[in-house]
């Protein structure tokens, strides 16, 4: 089957609330233009077009037809779309290329998450016949997980927020990031909680972003970049929905996914999809990430975390350093659903 | 490196009423899955991954339904992708799935696709209006409405023809027993007699509402072999796209349409539709969307579509059968619709589709569109393997 590589990545930046429609066109065309301008291909040399976006976070039924618009697509193109984080959609695209029916594919994320109460949006994520109702918002159900980390002796605050200072200081280095600074873990537990155990700085800001990803087979995209970030492995897996029936301080669905992706111990950067501190240290641990991995040099979702496309980013994120030259092997991860239920891990290598 | 073959291993559907109401969204789902499991003679174990679709979430009120259905879908622990491409979804899915075989990835993937408008208000969902958009207003009807009155105008169809349609289509679908409308008794006289609701859209015109799901099992080259009887194998898949609205565009005849029926007529090796396809499901959601779709896939010249509906030809026993199960005029689960018809031509060339089994079947196509004939995704399935 053919090898898929990532031949150009681009991100609008992230920010508490754009002033644009839901539809994310307003995010998109520039970074279309740029992710033309990075690998010299245009809308018509496009085999396949792939987005994750969701009408609930978008308010209205529909609302990826519109970001159509952003393409300009006519002639007609092949298209599809995932009613999940962006980097599900690069699955689909990642299938079209192996399966040689198209050699380049533009998977794109977008999200307005400003146009809503986004920890109440996402409680409609639960079954709707016996927990919704109950409107146990996104951040209650991580704070349950948190918790049940602190009292088994998984994690302490200090360990959450050691997580949260690396991730502000590396985030200062990145141009896109929402949230950044110089701190330290002390300064950051002297804030009061938010939701009992998390404090503001466990809980990833409220984004509006969007993401695109341009894919190539792998004899494709030698032509277009000089250092092509070759998909080797990419799987994805879902945990029960059972919020009292798994064990939410781990999370199975990435042990499955990692090594099917074939993680191994080989790797120099990992950019992982933690909307909160804790869920960083469930999903190393996962992956088996020892300590010589360097774990989010972007910063990482808690340091901007665009609904729809945050995912996606962590594999644009971890290609860039092997398009930039910075890094030989690296594994990107992307999350879905309340308390990680849903997790999906890329392996890259230069290729 | 070339596609692996991929094969329909066997189909489930519910049956299809206005309100489940006897039954939650898992236990709707279920009834597809399990058919689909039982017909395919596939357990669990071997499932490898799942694929469901859907329309818009608000049709639910659910966000991501998939996620919480995970338990019912038997996911847990397994790859679970969600497609969400509009009225195009049922088809869409199916053709996702069919990319986990065709990629090499999988060897058995269950897919599914499922409406339960019951469970919130749909007219609420699509009434929504965005700012700078132009608001629909009228339901899909009155939408389509002005297409249908333009086709009238351009290709001089006489005015019964969409009777034609409805009355062929409801007897069909007296003959499936999962369809929601079974009437044996319609005519062609008692649909022109039915209230005008869009003109030129009369109430028997029009696809019902319905809850519903339906599933398939598919699997790769030697599974599909293993199928006693024979599988249904996948000769030609098509997706396009277009946007809703620009200065030109041909909403009556869309170019994604052709384009996606030309791309998907080449890879299945047909030069000429109408002879070498045996049957085909279309997705005709209001009567006159069968003579347009006749000619936007190539099956009939343009203009020339309601011309072969008037012969009576695509009745059971004429030249090309279409929608033999009773199509979206019966039953329209909307999510589900486009993998009905996915599916219901699967099962001709299977010689499972019982008392509306085209005699003969060998090569039938799928049809689904959706959004303001937007989204196109099709494919040609057969009982033969593909170059044999």
């Amino acid at each position: 089957m053919t090898e898929v590589a990532v031949v150009g990545f681009a991100q609008s930046p992230n920010v508490r609330r754009t002033q644009g429609t839901t539809n994310g066109v307003e995010m998109l065309v520039p970074i279309f233009t740029e992710v033309f301008e990075q690998t010299g291909l245009s809308t018509k040399d496009i085999g396949f077009w792939c987005s994750g976006s969701s009408d609930y976070l978008a308010g209205r039924a529909f609302s990826f037809i519109a970001a159509v618009d952003a393409i300009g697509a006519f002639p007609p193109i092949h298209e599809s779309h995932v009613e999940m984080d962006a980097a599900w959609a690069l699955y689909e695209a990642w299938l079209k290329i192996r399966m040689g029916e198209v050699d380049t594919a533009l998977v794109y994320g977008f999200g307005k998450s400003s146009a809503g109460q986004l920890r109440r949006v996402l409680a409609l994520q639960l079954d709707p016949y016996v927990v919704a109702p109950l409107w146990p918002d996104s951040i209650s159900v991580a704070g349950i997980q948190a918790r049940m980390g602190l009292d088994s002796g998984r994690w302490s605050e200090q360990d959450l927020a050691e997580v949260a200072a690396r991730s502000r200081r590396d985030a200062a280095g990145n141009p896109f990031a929402q949230v950044s600074g110089d701190t330290d873990a002390a300064t950051l537990l002297d804030a009061p909680v938010v939701a009992d155990p998390l404090r503001a700085h466990d809980i990833a800001p409220v984004t509006d972003g969007a993401a695109v990803i341009v894919l190539a087979s792998a004899e494709r995209a030698r032509d277009l970049v000089e250092r092509p970030a070759v998909v080797t492995g990419i799987d994805h897996r879902v945990d029960s929905p059972a919020l009292g029936s798994r064990d939410l301080t781990r999370s199975p669905s990435t042990e499955l996914a990692g090594r099917a992706a074939g993680v191994g111990t080989d790797v120099d950067i990992a950019e992982l999809h933690a909307p909160f501190t804790h869920q960083e240290l469930i999903v190393r641990d996962a992956l088996g990430l020892g300590d010589g991995v360097r774990v989010n040099p972007s910063g990482g979702a808690l340091t901007g975390n665009p609904m729809f496309s945050a995912g996606l980013v962590r594999i644009g994120e971890a290609a860039r350093q092997i398009l930039a030259g910075n890094a030989r092997r690296t594994v990107a991860h992307a999350t879905s659903g309340p308390a990680l239920q849903q997790n999906l891990v890329a392996v890259l290598e230069r290729g | 490196m070339a596609k692996q073959l991929a094969a329909v291993l066997g189909t489930g559907q519910t049956h299809h009423r206005a309100k489940r109401t006897d039954v939650s969204m898992p236990g709707l789902l279920r009834e597809a899955v399990d058919r689909a499991l039982a017909d395919a003679q596939v357990d669990w174990p071997e499932i490898d991954a799942v694929v469901l679709g859907k329309a818009p979430d608000m049709f639910e009120g659910v966000m991501m339904p998939e996620l919480f259905l995970a338990d019912a879908l038997g996911a847990n622990g397994k790859p679970l992708l969600r497609v969400h491409t509009a009225g195009s979804v049922g088809g869409s899915t199916a053709l996702v799935a069919a990319s986990l075989i065709q990629a090499g990835v999988h060897r058995k993937v269950l897919t599914v696709a499922f409406e339960k408008q019951s469970e919130s208000n749909a007219m609420w969902a699509l009434s929504i209006l965005p700012p700078f958009q132009m608001p629909v207003g009228a339901g899909a009807g009155g939408y389509f409405a002005p297409h249908v009155r333009s086709y009238l105008r351009r290709s001089g169809a006489p005015e019964h023809v969409g009777a034609i349609v409805a009355a062929k289509d409801r007897r069909n679908g007296a003959l499936n027993p999962f369809a929601h409308l079974r009437q044996p008794d319609i005519t062609v006289e008692s649909v022109r007699a039915s209230q005008m609701l869009w003109d030129p859209i009369r109430y028997d015109e029009t696809c019902p509402s319905s809850d519903g799901a339906c599933a398939m099992v598919l699997g790769d080259e030697s599974s599909g072999d293993a199928v006693e009887g024979g599988a249904a194998w996948i000769h030609a898949t098509a997706m396009r796209t277009e946007p809703t609205t620009f200065a030109g565009r041909d909403q009556v005849n869309p170019q994604a349409g052709r384009d996606a029926a030309a791309a998907l007529w080449k890879e299945a090796g047909i030069t000429d539709p109408l002879s070498q396809v045996d049957t085909a499901e279309i997705y005709v959601p209001f009567s006159w969307f069968e003579p347009m779709w006749l000619e936007n896939l190539g099956f009939m010249a343009e203009g020339e579509g309601w011309k072969l509906t008037e012969a009576g030809e695509t009745a059971l026993g004429g030249r090309l059968p279409v929608n033999p199960s009773g199509g979206v005029l019966s039953s329209n689960p909307i999510g589900a619709s486009g993998m009905l018809r996915f599916s219901e031509a699967a099962k001709q060339v299977m010689g499972r589709a019982g008392d509306y089994q085209v005699d003969g079947a060998r090569t039938a196509l799928g049809h689904a569109y959706g959004g303001g004939s937007q989204y196109f995704s099709m494919w040609v399935v057969g009982s033969a393997k593909p170059g044999s």
